[in-house]
C-alpha cells in the first residue's frame, strides 16, 4: 500500500493551500460576518480549475480526479468553510451527475459553463418535507407534449440564488414512489421559476442557501438527465460522491481549528508556563491530530476508490460520518484550548465551530450514514440511501 | 521570439536551515524545496511576453540534481513550453561560474533572444549568475527590473531597474539578458489544467558531455558554514519611571552605543 500523492496531486494541493492562504484566508472572517457570496475569489477558483476537478477538459473541467479534488478542497476549507461547500456542490453535486448520466448535448449546454467555472450549479433535492426522508418528494413535473409542468418547492439549496442551472428532482409518477422520480435540469430565468428567500445561517454563512419555487415551470423533456424513474438514483448516486466532498471539507476546517489551537498553545502562557505545556492541552491537540489523520485516510481511501472504479458507498459514507464529527469535536476542543478568547469571534476557531456543525447535518446526517454503513454491512440496501 | 528562463531550486523560505555534520553543507532532512521566488518573476514575465506578442517560446532551465525536475516542472505547470534540466555529477561541486558556462552554452545551443532570470536566488544570495553570463555570451544585462516592454520587431528591449529613489531606464539591443527584481509582476498560480498538462510537456536531460568539452573546476568552493548566533534576550528594566528612562539612556549610549 502507497500513502503517497503524485507529483500532480502534491502541485495541486499546493496550489489550492497558496491560493486559499493569500486569497480567501484574509476574506474569511468578514464574509462570515456579513454573509456575503464571495464572487471574485469563487471566479478565480473558476478560473484555476476548481469547480470542475475531475471533469474531463473535453467538458470545460480539469482532467484531474477525486484523489485531487479532496486535497484541494481540504485546503479551501481549510482557509474558508463557505467557499469549500460552493466548490464541492459545483463539483459533486451538480458536475458529477451531469457527467455521469447527461447526453453530450446535455453536457455540452449544462455541464461545460458550470465546470469551467464561469457559473455555478445546484442540487435540488431537499424539501420542506423531505430531508432525510428524500424518497418523500412533492416536487410534480407532469408531461405536457414536449414538455413538462413542475410544480412545487425545494428548501435549502446551497448556491441556489447564484446558481445558472438547478437539478431539480420531482416526481413524474406518484405511485412508483422514490422509483417515479426524475431529475431536470432547469435553467435560471425559466418562467416560473423563482428564488425564494435566503436563510440565514449558524455556520457557511457565505454561501447562499436558498428556497427555490417552481410554479407552472415548463421545462423541455430535453433537460431530463437520463430516464424516467432514474431520478432517486441520480441523487443518492451524486450524494455517495458528495459525501467524500464534505468529508474533505470537514478535515479542512477541523485542521483549521487545529492550526489555530497549537499555534496558540505556543505562545499563550498560564501558571508560568506556555499552555501548550500542560498535560491537558496536549491531550487535546495529541486527539485532535490523530482523529484529523484518521478522517482525511478516510476521506483519501474514498476518493482512491472512485478513482479506481470501485464501489465507494460505504467508504464515503464512513468518511463523512468520522470527518464531520471530527470537526464538530476538533472545532469544540480548539474553543478550549482557547479558553475565553475562543469564544471571541476575532480568535476564529468560533467560526470553524459554527462551520462545523453543518457537515453533520447536510448530504445526510451522521444518522443517515450510519443507515448507509449499517444497511451495506447487513446486505439490505433496496436502491435506497 | 524564444526566451529561457533560468531557475534554481531552493529551500522554502519557511525552512529552518540546519548545518550538515559535514560543516559544509545544509543538512537536507526535511526541506520542502520552491523556485526560488525571483525567479518566478523571472518565469511569470517570460509568460507575459509570450502572451502579449500572441507567438513564441518559454524555455525554463536549471541545473542541479534529479529533485530539480519538480521545480522545472512547476514552471511547465505555470506554462512554459519545455524545460531544460542539466543533471550531471560533475557540476555536484558547480559554483557561480561554471552554472554560468553551462548556461551560456544552452542559451547558445538554443538560439534563445532573451533570458530571464531572478535577481537572485534566496538560498545563497550570490546573485552573480546574471552578470556571468552576460559576460560570457556577450550580451548587455539589466539587474532588479521592475518594467520592460520589448519593441515590435524585437530588437530591442527598454528596461526600469530600480535604483534608490526611483527607476533607471536603459534601452539594450537583443538578444540579452534581464535579472527580475521583486514588484516586476504578480506570479500565477498554475491551474489545473496546467498542472495536468505540465506532464505531458519535455523536460530535456542534459550531461557535460551534451554541451561539449570538460567541466572546469570551481572557483569558489565553501570552507565552513555557521549558524546565525542566537539573539540574546532582552532586558526589562525595573524601578519607577524616572529612575528607569535614567537607566534606559545610560544603556542605550554606553552598553549599546545606540546614541
Amino acid at each position: 500500500m502507497k500513502l503517497e500523492l503524485s507529483a500532480e496531486q502534491q502541485m495541486i494541493q499546493a496550489m489550492a493551500r497558496e491560493f486559499a492562504d493569500s486569497a480567501i484566508k484574509p476574506i474569511a472572517a468578514e464574509i462570515d460576518r456579513d454573509a456575503r457570496f464571495p464572487h471574485e475569489t469563487v471566479k478565480r477558483m473558476g478560473e484555476l480549475g476548481l469547480m470542475g476537478i475531475a471533469v474531463p477538459e473535453r467538458w470545460g473541467g480539469s482532467g484531474a480526479d477525486a484523489v485531487s479534488y479532496v486535497v484541494a478542497l481540504e485546503e479551501i476549507a481549510r482557509a474558508c468553510a463557505s467557499h469549500a461547500v460552493v466548490m464541492s456542490v459545483n463539483n459533486s453535486l451538480y458536475g458529477d451527475p451531469l457527467l455521469r448520466y447527461g447526453t453530450d448535448v446535455q453536457r455540452e449546454r449544462f455541464l461545460k459553463p458550470v465546470a469551467s467555472g464561469h457559473t455555478h450549479g445546484c442540487f435540488a433535492l431537499t424539501e420542506p418535507q423531505a430531508g432525510s426522508d428524500a424518497t418523500n418528494q412533492a416536487t410534480l413535473a407532469v408531461r405536457d407534449g414536449a414538455d413538462y409542468i413542475v410544480n412545487g418547492r425545494k428548501r435549502f439549496i446551497t448556491t441556489g440564488r447564484e446558481s445558472s442551472f438547478a437539478l431539480v428532482f420531482c416526481q413524474t409518477d406518484r405511485a412508483e414512489g422514490h422509483r417515479g422520480i426524475s431529475a431536470f435540469v432547469v435553467e435560471k430565468g425559466a418562467p416560473g421559476f423563482t428564488v425564494g428567500k435566503t436563510e440565514d445561517k449558524l455556520g457557511i454563512r457565505a454561501s447562499d442557501t436558498a428556497e427555490l419555487i417552481f410554479e407552472d415551470c415548463r421545462v423541455p423533456a430535453a433537460n431530463r438527465l437520463g430516464d424516467e424513474g432514474q431520478g432517486f438514483k441520480i441523487a443518492m448516486t451524486a450524494i455517495d460522491g458528495g459525501r467524500i466532498g464534505i468529508a474533505a471539507q470537514a478535515v479542512g476546517i477541523a485542521a483549521g481549528a487545529y492550526e489555530r489551537s497549537v499555534a496558540y498553545a505556543r505562545e499563550r502562557k498560564a501558571f508560568g508556563v506556555l499552555i501548550g505545556q500542560h498535560q491537558m492541552v496536549q491531550w487535546m491537540l495529541a486527539d485532535m491530530a490523530t482523529a484529523i489523520d484518521g478522517a482525511r485516510l478516510l476521506t483519501l481511501r474514498a476518493a482512491t476508490l472512485k478513482d479506481g472504479g470501485r464501489p465507494y458507498r460505504t467508504a464515503a459514507a464512513m468518511a463523512k460520518l468520522f470527518a464531520s464529527e471530527t470537526a464538530m469535536k476538533v472545532a469544540t476542543d480548539a474553543i478550549q484550548v482557547h479558553g475565553g478568547y475562543g469564544f471571541i469571534r476575532e480568535y476564529e476557531v468560533e467560526r470553524a465551530f459554527r462551520d462545523a456543525k453543518v457537515t453533520q447535518l447536510y448530504e445526510g446526517t451522521s444518522q443517515i450514514q450510519k443507515l448507509v454503513i449499517a444497511r451495506d454491512l447487513l446486505g439490505d440496501h433496496d436502491g435506497r440511501a | 521570439m524564444k526566451i529561457l528562463v533560468t531557475i534554481k531550486q531552493v529551500p522554502d523560505t519557511a525552512t529552518q536551515v540546519k548545518i550538515a555534520a559535514d560543516g559544509k553543507t545544509i543538512d537536507p532532512t526535511g526541506i520542502t524545496w520552491i523556485v526560488s521566488p525571483y525567479d518566478e518573476f523571472a518565469v511569470e514575465e517570460a509568460l507575459r511576453i509570450k502572451e502579449k506578442r500572441g507567438q513564441g517560446e518559454v524555455v525554463a532551465v536549471s541545473l542541479g540534481p534529479d529533485r530539480v525536475k519538480e521545480a522545472l516542472r512547476s514552471c511547465l505547470a505555470m506554462g512554459c513550453d519545455r524545460a531544460i534540466h542539466l543533471n550531471d555529477p560533475a557540476w555536484a561541486a558547480a559554483d557561480t561560474l561554471v552554472t554560468a558556462r553551462a548556461l551560456a552554452k544552452v542559451i547558445e545551443q538554443e538560439s534563445a533572444q532573451l533570458v530571464l532570470c531572478g535577481r537572485q536566488a534566496i538560498d545563497d544570495d550570490m546573485g552573480a549568475v546574471t552578470a556571468q553570463l552576460a559576460e560570457l555570451l556577450g550580451w548587455p544585462c539589466a539587474y532588479w527590473i521592475m518594467e520592460e516592454t520589448i519593441d515590435a520587431d524585437a530588437k530591442s528591449v527598454r528596461a526600469a531597474r530600480q535604483v534608490e529613489g526611483g527607476l533607471e531606464v536603459f534601452d539594450l539591443p537583443l538578444p540579452a539578458v534581464l535579472a527580475a527584481q521583486k514588484g516586476l509582476n504578480e506570479p500565477r498560480y498554475p491551474t489545473l489544467k496546467g498542472i495536468m498538462g505540465a506532464k505531458k510537456k519535455e523536460i530535456k536531460d542534459l550531461k557535460a558531455s551534451d554541451l561539449g568539452g570538460a567541466v572546469e573546476p570551481p572557483q569558489l568552493s565553501v570552507v565552513g558554514l555557521q549558524a546565525l548566533p542566537p539573539r540574546p534576550p532582552g532586558r526589562i528594566i525595573q524601578g519607577d519611571v524616572p529612575t528607569a528612562v535614567k537607566e534606559l539612556v545610560r544603556s542605550l549610549r554606553e552598553d549599546a552605543k545606540a546614541i
